[in-house]
């Protein structure tokens, strides 16, 4: 009899998760499902996020002439709303001619370099991350799209490798609180599946906007690892791969977190 | 070259209360952190935040050190006549901006 209820409670486990699974399809959360639903709405409203402040400086400087070469952004790139339309989906990506991944804050720094032959912005500068935000909130809603090619893919093999690598005093690797434990709590935080889906971000605790690379050596901190160096090659391989595990899930820049 | 972000509705009915919102580019410095190379970083924070309905003022602030950066200020005001409301912050190393909303009462 015990028997036959165990079976029954067992069938109706089985038919709940099923239908559950079926929902929406999508199990990977975006940080933005696991905050609260204040800072989503500060988020969702353009003239809340404080992201948007950086977006609109970003739309100032896209104009604005730069460098030995004395041209914008437009003059090479038009309007950027056609121009930059999906281009932060596919980035890090390879440039032409060149044997290394760059990420966008890297490629914006190549044409500043190459093209408009002005300073090298550093990093964590105000005006690059609003260029780098006023660029990827033009593929706001779309779908990480990450390229591939065998050079790209080696460096994301190396990233993969680097997120599973155990390191640090705490000896912990990323894939441990963000594949393992991803959804508990951390000191009170919940930890994120870690999907960089709306970098440039605005942290509250920040108090400004921040990149990827601000994050990845804020967690490298967390477990008591050493950060790389800010113009270390890692910090591209594990956005390469962070963003192939991302891939198909909308992006949200200038993504608010706390 | 200042950045601001207003959300204001552009019309509203004679008497109606409505809610105008403000948000601003601005580091808020609080003149207490050292910087990189030990010594205080001067402070830089807004000072005051006014705002005025065709001339007449219809909400202030005052803004301290513990504000933090890119203030976002929210408030209310009742829409008696149309016209322009504008917005003004003002502050350390003579910071001083405006921003102008234009309300029609119907």
């Amino acid at each position: 009899m015990s028997a036959r209820i165990l079976c029954l409670g067992l069938v109706l486990v089985f038919a709940a998760s099923y239908a559950m699974a079926q929902v929406g399809g999508e199990k990977r959360r975006s940080g933005y499902q696991d905050m609260g639903e204040a800072l989503q709405k500060m988020q969702d409203d353009d003239t809340a996020n404080p992201g948007m402040l950086f977006v609109q400086l970003g739309g100032q400087l896209w104009a604005k002439p730069a460098g030995a070469e004395n041209k914008s952004c437009a003059d090479c790139h038009g309007a950027a709303a056609n121009s930059m339309k999906g281009v932060a989906t596919r980035y890090p990506a390879i440039p032409h001619g060149a044997d290394r991944p760059v990420d966008l804050e890297g490629r914006i720094n190549l044409c500043r370099t190459e093209n408009q032959k002005a300073e090298r912005l550093p990093p964590e500068n105000r005006d690059l991350l609003a260029l780098e935000a006023y660029v990827a909130h033009q593929s706001r809603g779309m779908p990480i799209a990450p390229p591939y090619g065998p050079l790209l893919d080696a460096f994301r093999a190396q990233g993969e490798g680097i997120y599973r690598r155990r390191q640090g005093q705490l000896n912990l690797s990323c894939a441990i609180c963000h594949d393992d434990n991803a959804g508990k709590k951390l000191a009170g935080i919940a930890i994120p599946e870690a999907h960089p889906t709306g970098y440039p971000i605005y942290r509250l605790e920040w108090q400004t906007l921040g990149s990827l690379k601000r994050r990845l050596r804020n967690c490298l901190v967390g477990i008591r690892a050493e950060a790389w160096p800010l113009d270390a090659p890692e910090y591209v391989a594990l956005e390469l791969y962070l963003m192939e595990r991302a891939k198909g899930l909308p992006l949200e820049t200038p993504a608010v977190r706390p | 070259m200042s950045n601001i972000l207003v959300n204001a509705p552009k019309t509203a009915k004679r008497g109606e209360v409505v809610e105008i919102k403000a948000l601003i580019l601005h580091p808020m410095e609080t003149g207490f952190r050292p910087g990189p190379n030990g010594r205080i970083i001067p402070r830089n924070i807004i000072e005051r935040f006014t705002a005025t309905w065709n001339g007449a003022e219809i909400f202030a602030i005052e803004m301290s050190p513990a504000i933090a950066a890119n203030p976002f200020v929210s408030f209310f005001a009742r829409a008696d006549e149309s016209g322009t409301v504008i917005l003004r912050w003002t502050g350390d190393e003579g910071f001083a901006v405006e921003e102008r909303v234009a309300i029609a009462v119907e």
